[in-house]
């Protein structure tokens, strides 16, 4: 490869709030990363952000997974194979050497802004 | 050199249900090794549930009603001789020599050959309208000779009569029971409750006809039979059958010179051994202190109490308790030990309902401490406490009389297990004891299933279903087990109580259900199940705002999720019904959007590979052409598979199609606790597979015969013949009912045939809930089906025209773009995903 890659660390305007669905998650796309995006409403933080690529399914599908609450700590249900991972920090619950990438996320008015390497 | 062992032989002659039995606890020991087995059967199949003959007019068929079948023997490594009775023995030499000529030598020889049915003398009994009622040939004639009769007639009112009554019915014919004695069923009832039997059967059509004796059978100019009674009046006839008792099948016995009992049955001591010590005798053909027992159980006892003596351990028959429960023509009758009192010092009391149709009778000794019998007629609830009480000796509780009243607060006072004796047998069909089932629970078992797993009990009839969840649960609790039914750690409640609350309360949200019933935030158990109840009750649909987070993976998106990560599609194809033209337009449009496609075993067509942003497009072209969804993604009716009927099918006896349409565009759309099929098929040759499914439906020259709770899948089960020559609207009212009562007291992700088999009562008292409406809530039942058809929407066809609902249907809120990350590749000339190998080898120039 040629190009030169230059990596910063910042915050990115990637969706509205409008873009969001309540107690559930969507996709977005930041470079090449799928990020998962969670808004649920009556919970503090409000927002969560972890990779969309499920690594034991081989598939990009966890931000259509199910929120549970497992022993007190919110998750999301892989849709595929049901492992959980934590929404905070992404760890698998089931398989402990397995966590997935997570991103400090926020609201900035009507805006979702997510701080990644870019 | 390895030391050959020298097997011994065992010949069994008669394959009925206690010669089945036999083989089978034989088959299940580690001594079965040393033996060879060779059995002679007379009949072209090996053993049927006898019991239950009755049932093949009633749509069971030969297959169903098998016990033994070719290939177990097989397996087993019996040597079965269909077709091939035993003619001789020859004890001198050991050897049994065959009709079709066969030799064998035994070791050891069991003799189950099983009764023959008593024909009276009565002058015309042969002519070629007279039937027995004992084989699946014998139901064969009887059917056959039906074909053209309106009236038949059974001569015997003793229980096998009135089971041969009912057949007489089921195939439609005008029945009578002619009976000597002045009661029905004088063996096992008294006065009081024969009278009440005879009333309720008269009332249900079958005439009856006591203190009658037949003098001549004579055939007319017509060719029917006239029966001349005495005392001078008559009956006409189509066909008649004797059933007036049986008598032990001991000629072969006799022949090889074999001690017989003065009035038949082949002796027997009590370890089952006759006049011979190389010979054994079992079932209906042995006779014990000079008795023949003419019910399966004691057979089952004498048969495992052989095949303990030729295994090397100690057993011993003594006799067996005769009493009896069961459902005649649909009325319950139950009679347990002494039930005419006859023993001196007898005292009764008597319980009598003409209101409906009640009667219990218990003897007891003159202190009223000992239960001595009971006869029961039309409700044998009671059965089981009744019969602990007299089977195990145990003492009667202050007033007795209790135990036969209807209890005021609706509750009848059951035995608790505690007081049962470790000795009791809780199931009779297979020998369990209470001690078995606390040993079980003792190792290990921490529930019914587990416990039935482990020991078998109440897998035979199921009768003793209810007394064994008694003694598991009670066991489980003295352990300190704490018995958990809660659905997930969020609610601790069980599926069906959460669906009552919901239903009662008018919950519309699971914020709300939450914030009344549970706690915490809510997981994929309680959030789905919660979805599930919302949508059966109030219909609403499952992307409105509350329930959208709720959804399990396919109803998220209303497709089903395949290995990728990219959906298939399934439109209904109602009956598997389609025009060409809706066919090119599937066609179309899998091949626009390059989507895999298959026939799927229901009748439809799936198209797979679809991306989540596709999916919108892809049902606007579809809803366009007309089409549905076809709900492949939810807990709710599937496909209701037909074949093609009587419009096409040159064996068809009803429009199985125009059924399987008016019943798939019924029920579409309905949420339920697990998946439903169904299916309907238009003759008896059954092409639709209708047995298979969760409700199935199969044409009849009158009607529909109606089948419940059957699946394929991982563990299959036949369906329960439900009810039987059922007109539209009826059938219709009853699937509602069924489905309904199931949608409501299943529990999460139960199937039908699990919900069945757990249902309390089982099959009878769904029977009891759906036609007699013992509950008394068929109406409320129907009312919320018909809140369901009324509301049915096609879920699709609202969303594409939604813009809030739609929004989750991009894969990426932020662009356009398109998951890079899904690859397919060709196979067979269409898509497929591509496997982790080929996607690496894809990503890898060249």
């Amino acid at each position: 490869m040629s190009e030169v890659a230059i990596t910063r660390t910042e915050w990115l305007q990637v969706c509205k709030r409008s873009d969001l669905v309540a107690n559930s998650g969507v996709c977005a796309l930041v470079g090449d990363q799928q990020i998962a995006l969670f808004f649920l409403p009556e919970q503090e933080p409000q927002l969560y952000a972890i990779d969309n690529w499920d690594p034991i399914a081989n598939a990009g599908v966890i931000g259509r997974g199910l929120v549970a609450e497992i022993d007190g700590e919110l998750t999301v249900a892989s849709p595929l194979y049901k492992q959980h991972y934590r929404l905070t920090d992404g760890q698998c619950l089931e398989e402990s050497d397995i966590k997935l990438a997570s991103f400090p996320v926020a609201f900035d008015g009507d805006y979702v802004l997510i701080k990644i390497d870019q | 050199m390895a030391e050959i062992m020298v097997k011994q032989k065992i010949v069994v002659i008669g394959n009925g249900m206690v010669g089945h039995h036999f083989l089978e606890q034989l088959a299940n020991r580690p001594e079965r090794e040393l033996f060879d087995v060779l059995v002679f059967c007379a009949e072209p199949r090996p053993a049927y549930d006898r019991v239950h003959l009755s049932e093949y007019f009633g749509g069971r068929t030969a297959e169903d009603l098998a016990m033994g079948k070719v290939e177990q023997y097989r397996n087993w490594g019996y040597d079965l001789r269909l077709n091939d009775s035993a003619v001789r023995v020859d004890r001198e030499n050991k050897i049994v020599t065959s009709a079709s000529g066969a030799s064998e030598a035994y070791d050891h020889l069991v003799l189950a050959t099983g009764s023959y049915p008593f024909v009276p003398p009565i002058p015309g009994h042969e002519h070629d309208k007279c039937f027995v009622y004992r084989t699946i040939e014998d139901l064969d004639k009887i059917q056959a000779a039906a074909e053209d009769g309106k009236v038949g007639v059974v001569v015997g009112g003793g229980l096998l009569g009135l089971e041969a009554a009912n057949a007489l019915k089921q195939l439609g014919l005008e029945a009578h029971v002619v009976e000597f004695a002045p009661g029905l069923m004088s063996v096992q009832l008294d006065e009081g409750g024969s009278k009440l039997l005879r009333e309720k059967i008269e009332a249900l059509g079958v005439t009856v006809h006591t203190s009658t004796a037949t003098e001549l059978i004579k055939e007319m100019d017509d060719g029917r039979l006239r029966m001349r009674f005495r005392g001078d009046k008559s009956l006409d006839t189509d066909l008649i059958v004797f059933s007036a008792g049986i008598r032990p099948e001991d000629s072969l016995a006799k022949s090889a010179g074999i001690e017989l009992g003065e009035r038949g049955g082949i002796v027997v001591d009590n370890h089952c051994r006759t006049s011979d010590k190389h010979i054994f005798a079992i079932g209906e053909c042995a006779l014990f202190n000079n008795f023949i027992f003419g019910l399966v159980a004691p057979g089952y006892t004498m048969a495992r109490t052989a095949v303990s003596l030729l295994c090397g351990e100690a057993a011993e028959f003594n006799g067996a308790d005769m009493s009896t429960k069961l459902k005649l023509l649909g009325v319950e009758v139950g009679s347990i030990g002494d039930a005419h009192g006859r023993a001196e010092g007898s005292a009764a009391i008597t319980f009598v309902d003409e209101q409906t149709g009640v009667y219990k009778r218990m003897i007891t000794d003159s202190a009223g401490k000992k239960l001595r019998g009971a006869v029961l007629v039309g409700d044998t609830g009671d059965y089981d406490t009744l019969l602990q009480y007299h089977l195990n000796d145990m003492d009667l509780p202050e007033h007795p009389e209790q135990l036969i009243l209807p209890a005021l607060d609706g509750a009848a006072p059951a035995l608790g297990a505690d007081a049962l004796p470790d000795t009791a047998t809780i199931c009779s069909c297979h020998n369990v004891s209470k001690g078995d089932i606390v040993g079980a629970v003792q190792g290990g078992c921490c529930s019914v299933d587990e416990v039935k797993d482990c020991t078998k009990a109440a897998t035979g009839c199921g009768g003793c279903s209810a007394l064994l969840k008694n003694v598991v649960d009670t066991e489980l609790a003295a352990l300190g087990v704490e018995v958990n039914n809660d659905l997930c750690p969020h609610f601790p409640y069980t599926r069906q109580e959460i669906f009552h609350m919901v239903q009662v309360e008018q919950i519309k949200t699971f914020d709300e259900l939450l914030h009344k019933h549970g706690s915490g935030k809510g997981c994929e158990i309680c959030k789905p199940t919660a979805a599930s109840i919302f949508a059966s009750l109030w219909n609403e649909h499952i992307h409105k705002k509350p329930h959208v987070g709720l959804q399990d993976t396919n109803d998220t998106f209303m497709a089903n999720m395949q290995k990728n990560g990219t959906y298939s599609v399934v439109p209904r194809i109602a009956g598997g019904e389609i025009t060409p033209e809706k066919l090119i337009v599937l066609g179309q449009v899998a091949k626009k959007y390059d989507l895999y496609t298959k026939i799927t075993g229901g009748q439809r067509i799936d198209l797979f590979g679809a991306r989540l942003e596709e999916l919108p497009e892809i049902w606007r072209e579809l809803t366009d052409a007309g089409f549905e969804t076809g709900h492949a993604y939810g807990k709710s009716l599937r496909t209701v598979k037909s074949c093609v009927g009587s419009t096409w099918c040159r064996f068809g006896v009803q429009d199985s199609v125009g059924m399987a349409l008016a019943v798939e565009n019924r029920y579409k759309g309905l949420r339920s606790p697990h998946k439903i099929k169904m299916a309907v098929s238009g003759c008896t040759r059954e092409c639709a597979e209708a047995q298979s499914k969760d409700i199935g439906v199969i044409a009849t020259e009158n009607g529909w015969n109606l089948y419940v709770c059957g699946n394929g899948g991982m563990r299959p089960r036949h369906a329960d013949l439900f009810a039987t020559d059922l007109d539209d609207v009826t059938l219709i009212k009853y699937i509602d009912r069924v489905l309904m009562f199931y949608v409501r007291t299943a529990d999460k992700l139960q199937r039908t045939s699990v919900w069945l088999e757990n249902l309390e009562g089982g099959l009878d008292y769904l029977r009891e809930v759906v036609i007699e409406d013992k509950l008394g809530i068929c109406e409320e039942l129907e009312r919320q089906m018909g809140n369901v058809v009324g509301t049915y929407q096609c879920e699709w066809k609202t969303a594409i025209n939604d813009p809030e609902m739609l929004k989750r249907f991009r894969q990426f809120v932020n662009t356009d773009e398109k998951d890079e990350k899904i690859v397919f590749v060709e196979e067979r000339k269409q898509r497929r995903p591509a496997t982790q190998e080929e996607i690496v080898k894809i990503a890898e120039p060249a």
